[in-house]
């Protein structure tokens, strides 16, 4: 196969694969030291060994203690855990949740189905980049708001949140704070202690780790429920035998992302940037999400007159694997809930593409994706009814 | 997207795309709202439809729909075009994913859409059913 054929990965924050020193690490926990972390025996000290290394690993990550890590199963029960185990242990305190409007639906549908519960919860707004307001978060807050959860970086247009200042305004009026970096481990240096954090959601697969595999964080002293019952593991709060190949190769992941942040980052922003200066050439086509407070990786443009699953099939067709902040392959047809809420008008909403980039991307392949991409938006431009005259080439 | 390769021909190749000057139908239905609209030209000679074109906007198995939708009726009385079922053009597409069923209805209405058009046009009593 030559180069030009093959396939350029895009949708990074969609999935990552993972990397060979993290396979590495975690095949021989799949073969030969296959015990069990509960069991007594020499093979079972191996797996916990196992375990207990790589939450040093995520503690590190964080700047978080050891005994602060729990692991779970992803991002999704991450969320789930935070916010359904901070409202049921304190719901004597307060049933009022802040949260905002473009949150992963981890964590928005949590909120929506403890409302149903009897929890208040206000979804804050976001300006047109997508940003969180200090001052309407201050605003929010009341006597019996009892958890704040914000993301550190949205997943469809990477803007990144002022956690630090969140963080402070949640210290300064004794509320949890839980922050979904899902999409930021990796990309956005953290430190829990630094940044107020209470709560943290991190997932393996975004950061070349296996999937199906994350943690929790939780600040020592926090009064939260446990969501699995079960086993004694993770100190009794997360019932369940430990999934020990892929926490092996979560710390590996993590390690080796947080420690070459600053090195990635550098190369991504280039990336990106090419890429968003070339995407801008092409005829009304615009930028979502923050123009420099947004993640390294992260590239959200909307086409006009387009709509996004014949733009992602056509790429597809080409080798170019994308995605699109528009749920046209949703049962809903809703469009996307970050971009509506970001204020982009419904009527071209439904044009949107995410491109993703990661350690595999090169300037070739953004190159080549500026190569195809205007053609293709050409050829469904001259096929829209929407497309006025100027804008078809047909 | 699990859509059948035929599907996939039509939506990457479509037939009849593009539209008609002095048509004698225009039938236009969806809105950008949902993300779907379907816009179908008609020619009509002696009763028959002479030419059919189509611009869409929407998913792939939007455009597929409205490229099989204007083969199947092209050449075909208006009487013979107006009972082209939604479901045909799926079967004709080989089926559609369930959530994709509404694009072939969206080509069956824009078929009577333009077709009511030129009876309108024409002074005649639009068609109901």
């Amino acid at each position: 196969m030559t180069v030009e054929n093959t396939a350029i990965y895009m949708d990074n924050s969609a999935t990552t694969p993972v990397r060979k020193e993290v396979a590495e690490e975690l095949i021989p926990y799949l073969i030969e030291n296959f015990g069990n972390p509960s069991s007594i025996y020499d093979l079972g000290k191996t797996s916990k060994d196992a375990v207990e290394n790589a939450r040093k690993k995520v503690a590190s990550a964080i700047g978080a203690e050891e005994n602060e890590i729990f692991f779970t199963s992803g991002g999704t029960e991450s969320d789930n855990w935070a916010i359904k185990g901070i409202a049921f242990a304190n719901r004597n305190k307060g049933k009022h949740i802040i949260t905002s409007s473009i949150e992963h639906h981890a964590v928005l549908h949590t909120c929506e189905w403890l409302e149903g519960q009897g929890f208040e919860v206000t979804y804050l707004p976001v300006d047109k980049y997508g940003m969180v307001s200090p001052e309407d978060l201050k605003n929010a807050i009341q006597d019996d708001t009892i958890l704040i959860s914000i993301m550190l970086a949205n997943n469809e247009i990477g803007t990144i949140q002022p956690v630090e200042e969140i963080g402070k305004i949640a210290r300064e009026n004794r509320v949890y704070f839980h922050t979904d970096a899902v999409q930021a481990i990796g990309h956005v240096p953290i430190d829990v202690q630094k940044m107020n954090i209470d709560l943290l959601s991190l997932s393996g697969h975004k950061f070349q780790g296996p999937k199906g595999c994350g943690a929790l964080y939780i600040r020592k002293g926090t009064k939260i429920e446990t969501l699995l019952h079960g086993g004694a593991q993770e100190r009794k709060r997360r019932a369940g035998t430990e999934n020990v190949p892929a926490i092996a190769g979560l710390g590996k992941a993590i390690e080796l992302a947080t420690s070459e942040i600053e090195e990635s980052n550098k190369t991504l922003l280039a990336l990106r940037e090419r890429l968003i200066k070339g995407l801008l050439k092409i005829p009304k086509t615009h930028l979502n999400g923050h123009p420099t407070q947004r993640l390294a990786n992260n590239v959200n443009v909307t086409f006009e007159y387009i709509e996004g699953e014949s733009l992602l099939l056509l790429l597809n067709a080409k080798g170019i694997y994308a995605s699109t902040g528009s749920a046209c392959n949703s049962s809903s047809l809703e469009p996307s809930h970050v971009l509506t809420a970001c204020g982009v008008p419904h009527e071209i909403v439904h044009g949107s593409l995410r491109l993703s980039l990661g350690k595999m991307n090169t300037e070739k392949d953004v190159d080549r994706v500026l190569a195809i991409l205007p053609e293709i938006v050409q050829k469904l431009r001259n096929m829209s009814p929407l497309t006025p005259k100027e804008n078809r080439t047909l | 997207m699990d859509y059948s390769a035929k599907v996939m021909d039509h939506f990457t190749n479509p037939r009849n795309m593009g539209s008609i000057e002095n048509s004698d139908g225009i039938g236009e239905v969806g809105n950008a709202k949902c993300g779907d609209i379907m816009k179908i030209f008609l020619k009509i000679e002696a009763d028959r439809i002479a030419d059919v074109k189509f611009q869409t906007f929407g998913c792939g198995a939007a455009i597929a729909s409205s490229s099989m939708a204007t083969e199947l009726i092209k050449g075909k009385t208006l009487e013979e075009a107006w009972r082209l079922s939604n479901k045909a053009v799926a079967e004709a597409l080989d089926g559609l994913p369930p959530i994709k069923m509404h694009c072939s209805m969206l080509a069956e209405e824009a078929i009577h859409e333009a077709i009511n058009d030129y009876l309108k046009k024409k002074g005649l009593e639009p068609w109901t059913e």
